[in-house]
């Protein structure tokens, strides 16, 4: 197989001296371009966050006239703003707390076993996420007229669990597909019955997972507008709030409101991935 | 006897709770909008089942601008937000190093302000009088009437805006799962830069464009919001005709069936894509 | 050829000889060092001012543990890392600043490395479609070397399909098949099991001879670089330990670490008492009768010195001359071949001693027995660079 060997060697040359140390370049222009995507993807919220302080004597908050905190200082002046903004709130606690509940074991059940109609959980949970809001909206709102059901605080929250179980379970059960469950049986092997096991091995080891499934239903659910639009009758949150105001105009406490919901998510965000990083 | 059968109920008693509810609130609610499009009536003298099929022939005959204009969109956005996207999600896979947490953090950032208070920022962005054009018209460097607002380049613009994030993370999940030493195998194998972007990287990475095209179609399509704070009449979506006919006009059997015909033209075409692709995989890549 | 041994330094690198030089040389690193910034911002040093030369043709093995520096060398030549200091040639070419497609070494990597969503022939083609090889010579090339991995036919599958000793003679093939200067293999064994592990030893020696290409190798197993090695450069923290043939590193470990790693040594300590001719006398912390030949030393000077388990016989007497040491015996284990005997000296020192099972393998010995464990004097070795003072 000499076709495969080298060509013949010449005499080696002398050494060269070093040549001087060149830097490869390490993806200068991508860079800036990554920074400029970002910096357009924040434009608007610097916008609003802006806007909070502007002191703008007209209905419409469009042109800047100055800074000043009032808005801060008055941040609940206007009673349906105030009200629809704490709605949003509770009802997002509410949600992430029954779509934890619901999706965590769902997302176990999907993770770890098989069994007949895995495949068809998986369909229901992916039409589900893949299917336009609009479209989930309209649905619901197709059956709570059928039945007669009257629009308000507790639709919403119903169709907010509906969407947002899906993704708890999605995470739940991403974090499970890493599992070793040569874990659990080691438990059992040490005495431990199924309960403390799942108490004492398997549930820290999916926690984070449920934790970002709950943070991700919190943020689906507060910012939620058009399934909401859909199901809400006469009751007001935030994003609705903003969407019937938008006529008329915008007045900054939604600014501010906007800008300090920004503000919590992402400290929210920012402590608990610091404190996923530990556990892991 | 007793255990085993325990084990094999357990996956189903997990499953039954979450389950029960989406079976309720929408496999079920779907099934009711069938019911409604084939009724007929109003408000006031109230609506009572025909199973007339006619709604839908009426819809589309009515609507099909509407329709074409939002699936045209939808084409045009969805290929804005793949060229725009995919840079960003090769840079921060390739040369984010330690940094990569931060910037997928960063991106994510925008999420938490409300979408209807953003695509209003816009508003006020893109306007005449607004912090893009104000200048430029002071300066006259463009026509008096030159403007961005209620044009087809600003829905799309604020559709491709609220997407990008749903395309950079696919594809840089996918990115990531190629193996490094792949790309120093290309590179000992005599390819530059650009050949092996173009033989290793970009086939490798196409599952995570797929996931995202998938992410990213569907809502763009069916929005309404950016078209009706961005757009003017001549920029209406099949969404805006929807919401109208459901919460102001309350027309409720026309507004289902075309509200059907939208679900069932988006979800065919998912579920054919998807099978093309095989579920686990857009499954797991949306999941990240 | 005789090798100098310097006991007042610290390392115990060995310079090039003659004879040596007299060979082409293919790779040369000249003062080559890669340092790494560490979490609290101190710099590493992961290669350490490394001087070797690679002669053409040769199968030339890099040895040591994890995080030695081995690999980290590897790339540096295969230009997968700049180094941060020092000069890497190829032929006498200066290429360090060369990026690894403009190298002509080609690396085989730990992972195999294949393209998953190409089949078996558009791997192997990879390289030469890069470098604008004729489409019917691609196809005569790519044949040949999947004939040469023995993995004729196979071109039309995807890497997924094969297993793990067809995917890692692939990444031989289409490295190979480039006809690179030298071939860069990263721990290209570890993956398979020991039965594969072996044949494919024997093949990619086969493979190394019938094309002549010089192979760098790096690899933590000791027993695979003295099987297939011209020679081995034993690393440990960035630096070079020891270099020469396998023999001379196995006969004669410069250092106390390449001593330990190479094989089971026994390692023993005392301080000469008298000169005898070459060999040093020595005293024992516990009792017993230790010579070891000697380059001069000085009496009172502290000797450390190697031993092979397999040099030394389990005796119940002491014998009249040569090496005795006394001690009991705290384990046995039967191998068939040979018999392993753990003996431990009076002063805690453990020393192995494997004993063929060639006469008989009735032993009266057992767990407990008190024995002497004795050896020829010329099969001890002082080790130099023990940092001792002299």
């Amino acid at each position: 197989m000499t076709t495969l060997a080298p060509p013949r060697e010449t005499a080696p040359s002398t050494t060269q001296p070093a040549r001087r140390r060149k830097p490869r370049r390490k993806g200068r222009l991508l860079h800036v371009y990554t920074w400029l995507i970002l910096l357009w993807m924040f434009l608007p919220i610097v916008v609003m966050a802006a806007f909070g302080f502007n002191n703008t004597h007209s209905r419409y908050n469009f042109t800047w006239q100055g800074f000043t905190l009032h808005w801060w200082q008055n941040l609940f002046a206007i009673p349906n703003l105030t009200g629809s903004l704490v709605n949003s709130f509770t009802i997002a606690i509410i949600v992430t707390l029954f779509s934890v509940i619901l999706g965590t074991p769902m997302g176990m059940a999907l993770g770890r076993y098989r069994f007949r109609g895995h495949g068809t959980t998986d369909f229901v949970l992916f039409a589900n996420i893949a299917a336009p809001e609009i479209g989930l909206g309209a649905a619901l709102l197709s059956l709570y007229i059928a039945m007669g059901l009257p629009r308000g605080y507790w639709t919403i929250v119903i169709a907010h669990i509906m969407f947002c179980i899906p993704f708890v379970a999605i995470t739940v059960r991403a974090r499970m597909s890493g599992f070793d469950l040569s874990l659990e049986e080691a438990a059992r092997d040490l005495g431990a019955g199924p309960l403390t096991t799942f108490r004492l091995v398997t549930l820290p080891m999916i926690i984070p997972g449920v934790i970002a499934g709950a943070l991700l239903s919190f943020a689906l659910s507060i910012d939620d507008f058009i399934i909401t639009e859909f199901t809400a009758g006469q009751t007001l949150t935030f994003p609705l709030w903003i969407w019937g105001a938008s006529r008329l105009g915008i007045p900054p406490q939604a600014d501010v409101m906007g800008t300090i919901i920004f503000v919590v998510g992402a400290l929210l965000a920012l402590i608990s991935g610091l404190l996923l990083r530990k556990r892991d | 006897m007793r255990h085993r059968l325990a084990t094999a109920l357990t996956p189903y008693a997990l499953i039954f709770p979450g389950g029960l509810w989406i079976a309720i609130f929408f496999v079920i609610p779907i099934v009711a909008m069938l019911s409604l499009s084939t009724m007929s009536g109003n408000l006031l003298t109230g609506f009572s089942q025909t199973f007339d099929f006619g709604n839908y022939a009426n819809v589309l005959s009515l609507y099909h601008t509407q329709f074409i204009r939002s699936v045209i969109y939808g084409v045009i956005a969805t290929v804005a937000v793949v060229v725009i996207s995919y840079p960003m999600a090769y840079w921060i896979s390739l040369y984010g190093g330690a940094r990569k947490p931060t910037y997928l953090f960063l991106l994510l950032l925008p999420f938490f302000v409300t979408f209807v208070l953003r695509t209003l920022s816009w508003e006020f962005l893109l306007s005449d009088q607004g912090l893009l054009l104000g200048p430029l018209h002071n300066l006259g460097l463009v026509p008096q009437d030159f403007h961005i607002m209620a044009t087809s380049f600003a829905v799309i613009s604020g559709l491709t805006y609220y997407s990008v994030p749903f395309m950079v993370l696919p594809i840089y999940v996918a990115l990531e799962r190629i193996n490094r030493e792949v790309l120093e195998a290309a590179s000992d194998l005599y390819a530059n830069k650009v050949q092996t972007f173009l033989k290793v990287v970009l086939p490798l990475s196409l599952p995570g464009v797929f996931a995202g095209v998938l992410l990213t179609f569907v809502p763009v399509t069916s929005d309404y919001v950016s078209a009706q704070i961005l757009g003017g009449t001549g920029q209406v979506m099949i969404g805006n005709v929807i919401e109208t006919l459901y919460i102001t006009n309350s027309e409720y059997p026309q507004a289902s069936a075309l509200s059907f015909i939208l679900m069932a033209a988006l979800l065919l075409g998912i579920f054919g894509y998807a099978k093309a692709l095989g579920t686990e995989d857009v499954l797991e890549v949306s999941a990240a | 050829m005789s090798s100098t041994m310097s006991a007042t330094t610290g390392s115990a690198r060995r310079d090039v000889s003659s004879a040596e030089q007299q060979s082409t040389a293919a790779i040369s690193l000249v003062g080559v060092s890669k340092a790494y910034e560490s979490r609290s911002g101190d710099s590493v040093l992961a290669v350490d001012h490394i001087d070797l030369t690679i002669n053409q043709g040769e199968f030339f093995s890099m040895l040591g543990p994890s995080g030695c520096g081995k690999t980290t060398t590897l790339r540096m030549i295969g230009g997968f890392e700049e180094p941060t200091g020092g000069q890497v040639l190829l032929y006498g070419d200066d290429v360090t600043d060369t990026p690894p497609n403009r190298r002509d070494v080609n690396m085989v990597f730990q992972s195999y490395a294949l393209f998953p969503h190409m089949d078996i022939f558009a791997n192997v083609a990879f390289g030469l479609r890069r470098a604008k090889v004729a489409k019917a010579e691609i196809a005569t090339r790519v044949n040949e070397a999947l004939e040469l991995v023995e993995l004729g036919g196979m071109g039309k599958r995807k890497p997924n399909q094969l297993s793990g000793g067809q995917q890692q003679r692939v990444a031989l093939a289409r490295a190979l098949v480039n006809r690179p200067r030298a071939l860069l293999l990263d721990e290209p064994l570890g993956a398979l099991d020991l039965k594969l592990r072996q044949t494919m030893q024997i093949e990619l020696k086969r493979i190394q001879r019938e094309v002549g290409i010089t192979f760098v190798y790096v690899t933590h197993d000791q027993g695979e670089a003295l099987t297939m090695s011209d020679r081995i450069a034993v690393m440990n923290g960035g630096h070079i330990e020891q270099l020469g043939p396998p023999k001379e590193i196995y006969e004669r470990p410069a250092t106390r670490f390449t001593a330990g790693f190479i094989g089971t040594s026994n390692i023993l300590e005392g301080t000469v008492e008298r000169m005898d001719g070459g060999l040093a006398v020595l005293t024992m912390p516990g009792e017993g009768r230790v010579l070891v030949p000697v380059n001069g030393s000085v009496i009172g000077e502290h000797i450390e010195l190697t031993v092979r388990p397999e040099k030394i016989t389990v005796c119940a007497e002491p014998p009249e001359n040569g090496c005795a040491l006394p001690g009991t015996i705290t384990e046995v284990v039967y191998l068939g071949t040979s018999t392993n005997f753990t003996v431990t000296a009076a002063d805690g020192t453990e020393m192995v001693a494997y004993v063929q099972n060639a006469v008989s393998a009735d032993t009266d010995l057992d767990r407990g027995d008190r024995v002497w464990l004795c050896w020829p004097p010329e099969h001890g070795y002082a080790l130099g660079g023990s940092g001792n003072p002299s």
